[in-house]
């Protein structure tokens, strides 16, 4: 029977986790040079519509349809989401003392549809966190190319393992192996988002290689503004992201609202502590980056812990990214806007520490970690999760990146990157600086322009 | 006729306007620039990365005037510009053969 409340919630959290991929475009675009804003707008903004797409046609089907084989993919029974109009998803209603078992889908029923635009949303988010590890180098078409690839190969069968409950999509419906065979607890995301897109962040970075400069010159960030402004649209958005994966209006929602929250605000402390001591000065970008971290780290938790667990993990997913983000230099990749430093380093932060403060107190369906008499079974489940999702995200992510830069399509020239990817990539610059070119200097032509292949525009460039 | 040539910090804009609007000058052209002296440049911090400003942002003012005027011209910017701090900026005058405007075509101090 569908849950009005629920499908209420479900819906609006979908409308507020989508505008986390704008919100991550602007909490990126203020950290790279003025010069490159835009690609760094695009290459998240382009997300919403590959992703989009794909999703209706096969990627809804891969991920959450019946498994196919050995809980790694779904099957393509749902491709084209034509067979989930009208249909339902829910868990069989267990029986209690005062009322009946209710056979699947249970009494608090969702349209199937209203599963498929939440979950359209994460997996738009994912491949879009990984843009930032590539920063002002990337050709827009490689990246499109590479985003097509990746959610078909990387986040659609992740995102199965992860995501998909055995006995929800359909009565008798299987789902992928970490959700139901490990029983790795992952209530938002952690692994199949976080840890996904921070390995492949790695990858690619090592892939397509140092930008020009670095790390002698990293890029002062154009628009500290605009990141702490994208920070909070991705805070706002989050609420959708982690009390919405309760998939119904209920207390657990409430707890990981809470939990969200509290978790958020200690990772900004955290991360300030960390700035304060070892540099002197807390940033407005420390600030940013530390909500953001939290935000990761809490993701996996925020349905396992009680708040001040959750305090807990904020404040060390806080502390230890804020100190994550400078190994890029010792170790020599360049992963521009550190997707590696906060969301995978907040990511398996998040997802180990179930193993600590998981309580069975918070939710019955999850577990007793360390501190509450559970032992190392839950650790070392959340740990194989962590693993395999790592390296099977930096493995596939290298040989799609290598496959792109081979066929000649993912680097722009040295000289694009120094002129500026807005301008190679895009014929457009964000900012009108000198005001000349709007007030009367040159010669700007209104006359439609016929479509130019962009050969010719390289050629009038030169 | 001279040019006086005037590198500020900018947060001083409104005082010297206002003081060489007291002694009747009735014009002036005013940019943002960039550049150093003594007070060179200075750190920033972004996520742990040390990033050098090499390059302090200034206003430059210029401002033309009648030779009668030129020291007290010269008195108004110092005075309305100083803080006692590093960093305060220069004054430098050259001479100026002579001033058309556009408008009449005027020449001359009559163009001023």
């Amino acid at each position: 029977m569908l849950n009005a409340g629920d499908t209420a919630w479900v819906l609006a959290s979908a409308a507020l986790v989508m505008l986390m991929t704008p919100g991550l475009a602007f909490f990126y675009g203020g950290m790279v040079r003025a010069k490159s804003v835009l690609n760094m707008l695009m290459m998240n903004f382009i997300a919403l519509a590959v992703v989009g797409v794909l999703w209706a046609l096969y990627g809804f089907s891969m991920s959450f349809s019946n498994d196919a084989f050995g809980g790694f993919v779904g099957n393509f029974d749902l491709a084209g989401l034509g067979n989930t109009v009208g249909k339902l998803a829910g868990f069989v209603t267990a029986a209690t003392s005062s009322s009946p078992e209710v056979a699947w889908p249970g009494s608090d029923a969702l349209p199937v549809l209203a599963f498929v635009m939440f979950q359209l949303m994460f997996a738009i988010i994912t491949p879009a966190l990984i843009s930032g590890a590539i920063a002002d180098r990337a050709k827009f078409w490689g990246w499109t190319l590479f985003v097509v690839l990746w959610v078909t190969v990387v986040y659609f069968p992740v995102a199965h393992w992860v995501f998909s409950f055995n006995g929800f999509i359909g009565a008798d419906a299987v789902g992928g192996w970490i959700a139901n065979n490990l029983k790795a607890l992952d209530f938002a995301g952690g692994t199949a988002v976080h840890i996904n897109a921070g390995a492949a962040g790695l990858a690619l970075a090592i892939v397509l290689g140092k930008r020009k400069g670095w790390p002698k010159d990293t890029g002062r960030p154009h628009n500290v503004p605009f990141v702490l402004l994208g920070a909070s649209l991705l805070w706002f958005g989050w609420y959708g992201f982690n009390a919405g994966s309760a998939l119904a209006a209920n207390d657990l929602a409430a707890v990981a609202f809470t939990n969200t929250t509290v978790a958020t605000a200690a990772a900004v402390l955290g991360w300030l502590v960390v700035e304060q001591l070892k540099f002197g000065k807390p940033t407005t970008l420390g600030a940013a980056s530390g909500a953001v971290a939290g935000l990761v780290a809490i993701t996996p938790a925020c349905g396992f812990v009680s708040p001040l667990g959750a305090i807990a993990i904020g404040l060390v997913a806080g502390a230890v990214c804020a100190l994550a983000v400078s190994l890029k230099y010792r170790f020599g990749f360049d992963d521009s806007l550190d997707v590696v430093g906060v969301h995978l380093f907040g990511g398996i932060v998040g997802t180990l520490l179930i193993g600590f403060f998981g309580t069975t107190s918070v939710n019955s369906l999850g577990a007793d970690g360390l501190f509450y008499g559970g032992g190392f079974t839950q650790l070392g489940r959340q740990a194989a999760a962590a693993g395999s999702v790592l390296v099977y995200s930096f493995v596939l992510t290298f040989i799609i990146g290598f496959a792109i830069k081979k066929a000649g399509g993912f680097r722009v020239s040295a000289e694009d990157e120094v002129s500026g990817i807005d301008e190679a990539q895009h014929a457009e610059s964000a900012y009108d600086f000198t005001g000349l070119s709007g007030g009367g200097l040159g010669s700007p032509s209104t006359i439609p322009v016929k479509s130019t292949p962009a050969a010719k525009l390289e050629e009038s460039k030169a | 006729m001279k040019l006086i040539t005037a590198i500020v910090k900018p947060f001083t804009l409104d005082d010297v306007r206002s003081a060489l609007e007291q002694l009747g000058v009735l014009g002036m052209t005013v940019g943002e620039v960039q550049g150093y002296g003594r007070q060179k440049g200075h750190t920033e911090v972004y996520r742990g990365a040390e990033y050098s400003v090499d390059f302090v942002a200034k206003l430059k003012i210029e401002v033309v005037t009648d030779d009668t005027n030129v020291e007290k011209v010269l008195d108004a910017i110092t005075t309305a510009a100083h803080t006692g701090k590093i960093g305060d900026g220069k004054l430098w005058v050259t001479p100026v053969e002579t001033v058309i405007r556009v408008r009449t075509g005027e020449r001359g101090t009559d163009a001023l």
